[in-house]
């Protein structure tokens, strides 16, 4: 397969960044979409010129390390794959492919197609932990969890971190990643002794980190590749509306 | 850390202000269609029913307080709606100062995606209408003691551009409705995928059932069945 690829260059974070165009020849439909841009880098170093940065780590779909904006696409056009895990089996020769990085002021290019995903860590900080007493694992039978919650908070503790949910919503807004860390929680006995507070912590984090608001378009969910539902967004509504009509306090984890 | 802000502030506080002020503005919405449609049982009843609503709550209240009461409401849930809006908006638009250069549309709906632009027009529709049929300022009878007359001149055929306007608004509050009831239900905390199925499905029937008892008005003055 020849390929025209048009990648977001950005020297640093504060250089200003544009499309570049590269030609990319010989793609085996079999390579992965990171193993492409592998080999395109490879020729920008043998020629001296800067490799295309980009995030990966795992290379499996379960780090979250890797998210490349693809023709529009979060993680591009196969739902439910994250952007190492998509083949280049998915596009046709002769195709032009968009690679651009995550936009949003929450999520500042460090340099190229890598962005800066520290907000989420601040999310997370102001809540999404337990305080467990630490030792051996309790026996599982001890604390019953009914498998509708079970199954429901195994559904949002699958989210990876990647930021696509944010990439992709039209305001910008990081409703799903909060929604899947919250409830992921909130759902278990284990959750329930900081189940008010956290919620009020996590979404102050958020507003805080510059994330837009969710209006329920129901982006995120489509291109999330661990395919968290919408609703779990409005477990996050309920149990904030709980917490501040309730007056539940607002020190996270206290 | 402390508090610094009020939670309705808070993306999902003023998700949950729109959801509110919206539903108080629907349950005007189907009494207002349900009222619009004592237009089939004649000119006299039509009548007596726009000026009964001026004097609902007597002799409780003296003269037409109830009304004024209502208006109030209807007024700040208005303005309370746009607000939060408003927020929501700009706040979306600084989440992401750097556009995609290549962007595929929202696949959500296209409901979901033209709620923003959608209001803006329903909101000039409401300015019109009020102006044309609670004022009489824009409509060619404006007889405040006559309204079935009013609404009959309104809509009749030479002054189809009129029908038009209106068919065109009453469309887009269609599609506000559709995403927007749906909408509000989650951001109160509707939190099942079952629910959710079930909210987007009643949302889209009271969408065209509120269209139809709204559009049917218009369309019946100008095919002279109501005149």
């Amino acid at each position: 397969m020849n390929l025209t690829l048009r990648i977001w260059r950005q020297k640093g974070p504060e250089d200003k960044g544009r499309m570049v165009t590269y030609p990319v020849d010989d793609v085996s439909p079999d390579m992965s979409f990171l193993e492409m841009l592998d080999v395109l880098n490879e020729r920008l170093i043998l020629d001296g010129e800067d490799p295309v940065a980009f995030d990966h780590d795992c290379r499996e779909g379960i780090c979250g390390m890797c998210g490349l904006m693809i023709n529009g696409d979060a993680h591009g056009p196969q739902r439910g794959t994250t952007a190492c895990q998509l083949h280049m089996r998915q596009f046709k020769d002769g195709d032009t492919i968009d690679i651009e990085p995550w936009r949003a002021s929450a999520f500042p290019v460090i340099k190229d197609l890598v962005v800066n995903r520290g907000a989420f860590d601040k999310i997370i900080a102001a809540g999404g932990y337990v305080t467990a007493p630490t030792g051996s694992a309790p026996e599982a039978h001890s604390t019953p969890v009914a498998k509708a919650n079970a199954d429901a908070a195994f559904e949002s503790a699958a989210c990876i971190g990647c930021g696509a949910c944010v990439a992709a919503c039209p305001n910008g807004s990081g409703m799903l990643f909060t929604a899947a860390k919250l409830t992921q929680l909130s759902l278990l006995p284990q959750g329930q002794p900081e189940r008010y507070t956290r919620v009020i912590g996590m979404v102050d984090a958020h507003d805080e980190a510059g994330f837009g608001g969710c209006t329920n378009a129901g982006e995120c969910t489509v291109v999330c590749p661990k395919g968290i539902p919408l609703n779990t967004i409005g477990r996050l509504n309920r149990d904030y509306l709980t917490a501040t009509t309730k007056g539940a306090g607002n020190t996270p984890g206290s | 850390m402390t508090k610094t802000r009020s939670p309705i502030r808070s993306n999902v506080g003023l998700k949950a202000v729109m959801a509110v002020t919206g539903i108080l503005l629907v349950l005007f919405l189907i009494a207002h269609m349900l009222g619009n449609l004592k237009v089939f049982t004649g000119e006299t009843s039509f009548d007596h029913y726009a000026h009964w609503l001026r004097d609902i709550g007597k002799p409780l209240l003296p003269g037409v307080w109830f009304l004024w009461i209502l208006r109030t409401v209807l007024v700040v849930a208005v303005v309370a709606h746009i607000w939060a809006a408003t927020v929501l908006a700009l706040r979306a638009r600084a989440a992401r100062p750097v556009k995609y250069a290549h962007r595929k549309k929202v696949r959500g709906s296209y409901a979901a995606r033209t709620m923003r632009w959608g209001g803006v027009i329903i909101l000039l529709f409401v300015i019109y209408h009020l102006l044309d049929l609670t004022t009489g300022t824009l409509n060619p009878v404006g007889d405040p003691g006559n309204p079935y007359g009013n609404v009959v001149a309104d809509f009749a055929p030479e002054r189809w551009y009129v029908t038009l306007f209106y068919t065109l608004a009453i469309v887009t509050l269609g599609f506000h409705l559709r995403h927007g009831a749906f909408s509000a239900f989650r951001s109160l905390g509707q939190q099942t995928p079952r629910g959710e199925r079930r909210a987007r499905t009643a949302a889209l029937i009271f969408a065209v059932a509120l269209c139809a008892g709204y559009l049917v008005v218009p369309f019946a003055v100008l095919t002279g069945l109501v005149s």
